[in-house]
């Protein structure tokens, strides 16, 4: 078995558009959520999002390659070419060896209703254009990023609700763990409009606190209202051991498991034994101890029921043992496809700062929540091995447990 | 006789739409290559043509147009309801 490790990482969100802006975010806990006017408009509940900049992709691509791009595509392309440079992977590097790509996505609804928009007002289905088809697809990032990086190996995208971006890496690991691959990019990538999301408000799954948008977001903390969508794209390199060490690659850290459920209850409401048992598998394939794991970035998205079931799942894991707890999601929102991935990324470069980031805007635990330790602050801390879980919709739950090495 | 405006107006649309030069654009230039254009290429290019001049083709009309000349004719023709 195939020891997996992260030799480069790469990141397109909210509270940064690249790894060093996205650091000192963290650091200072910068919150990246405002307010989007068109969703006022529309007729939304909630007018909040994650508010990032679109990338100027005309003069990094060329029309060909542009014009079959997703939002949510360009997003990924600019976090994976931060990654691939980051891991020292260039062109020649590329074309000699069987890269592959497992990406997490699960929507890419503006595209979708673009096109059919304008295939309604034409009534004529060539005036959508030869792009529409490779925006519209849920696989418009792994199909856009495997020619755009003329990528040889795996090739798929991985739908697992707002769980995709973390399946997306346990599959990754599964695959070179097994000696299948030897360098696969994965991540998760996450529209931003408002049509992608406007079912959620429907739902009145989101936050209602659109005078106060930096306070919105607030995992684990007993005025929690909802929560608040975001998006963007991150990208990790991951890699063998032998791989990375045959060719002098940066070894960020190492992906030591994967462990996954699913709830096979309810469509949209948690519980608390999938994710407990996804954090159990995830800690006995580690081969770890409950004591060895230092920091816990949970997925709690600042719902009611799921940080309270998502808690007790902890809590019930972990029993005395208390390691931090945090929830970046207070600073960036729910990523949803994308946050699976990007919270691994926020999660190394806080075990490689030596840090824990604030959980802004945890004020007041819970009767779940006070049973963890949950910063509301920044913490010095020097640790060497995390745990990240990501659930979704349909009950699937996704665990993953990275160390230094 | 093709009016002069119109054979700027084609190649001001052509080189901004397919981002070359538009001083590569002769009108006995090959189309295609100097676009360097394939087959989706030729869906937007009844986008453009409709988006620019108001009337629908197919893409299998573009079939015997060689050059850039052959492409002014084919679009003067059209708009005179040929």
């Amino acid at each position: 078995m195939n020891r997996v490790v992260i030799t480069g990482m790469g990141i397109y969100s909210c509270i940064g558009q690249n790894l060093d802006e996205v650091k000192r975010s963290l650091m200072s806990g910068k919150c990246g959520i405002g307010v989007d006017p068109a969703r006022e408009a529309i007729g939304f509940r909630s007018y909040l999002t994650g508010i990032l900049p679109e990338p100027n992709l005309v003069p990094l691509l060329d029309r060909r390659k542009r014009i079959s791009m997703s939002q949510e595509a360009g997003y990924a392309y600019m976090a994976t070419v931060e990654a691939l440079e980051n891991a020292h992977i260039d062109n020649d590097f590329l074309a000699s060896h069987d890269v592959g790509i497992l990406y997490g996505n699960d929507s890419s609804a503006l595209a979708v209703m673009e096109g059919v928009d304008l295939i309604r007002e034409k009534k004529n289905t060539t005036l959508v254009g030869s792009g529409s088809v490779f925006q519209s697809m849920n696989s418009t990032v792994t199909m856009n990023l495997s020619v755009i990086f003329k990528l040889k190996g795996i090739n798929i995208t991985i739908a697992g609700a707002c769980a995709s971006g973390s399946h997306a890496i346990g599959m990754g690991f599964l695959m070179i763990q097994s000696g299948l691959q030897d360098c696969i990019i994965c991540g998760g990538a996450q529209e931003v409009n408002p049509f992608s999301v406007s079912s959620f408000d429907g739902l009145n799954a989101f936050s209602m606190r659109n005078d106060s948008p930096s306070e919105a977001s607030r995992p684990f903390d007993a005025d929690r209202d909802g929560l608040v969508p975001s998006g963007g794209a991150a990208s990790l390199i991951l890699e063998s051991y032998e791989s990375a060490v045959k060719r002098g690659a940066p070894i960020l850290a190492e992906v030591k498991s994967y462990g996954f459920s699913s709830n096979g209850e309810h469509i949209s409401v948690p519980n608390v034994d999938g994710p407990k048992r996804s954090i159990q598998m995830a800690i006995q394939n580690s081969g770890l101890s409950l004591e060895q794991i230092q920091y816990v970035n949970a997925h709690a998205t600042s719902t009611p029921i799921g940080d309270y079931n998502e808690a007790m799942a902890i809590a019930e894991v972990f029993g005395s043992h208390k390691p931090y707890v945090g929830s970046t999601k207070s600073m960036t929102g729910h990523e949803m496809w994308m946050a699976g991935a990007s919270e691994v990324v926020y999660s190394v470069i806080m075990m490689q700062n030596s840090f824990i980031a604030p959980t802004i805007n945890f004020k007041t635990p819970d009767e779940a929540s006070a049973q963890l330790n949950i910063s509301g602050k920044y913490v010095d801390y020097s640790f060497d091995t995390l745990l990240s879980n990501s659930f979704g919709f349909g009950g699937t739950n996704s665990t993953l447990i990275i160390n230094k090495i | 006789m093709i009016d002069s405006a119109l054979i700027e107006k084609i190649n001001k649309i052509l080189a901004e739409e397919f981002e070359v030069d538009v001083a590569i654009i002769k009108p006995e230039a090959p189309l295609m290559e100097t676009l360097d254009l394939d087959s989706l290429d030729l869906v937007d290019m009844v986008v453009l043509i409709e988006h620019n001049f108001g009337f629908t083709v197919k893409a299998k009309d573009f079939v015997g147009i060689k050059s850039f000349e052959d492409f002014y004719q084919f679009i003067n023709s059209r708009m005179n309801g040929a």
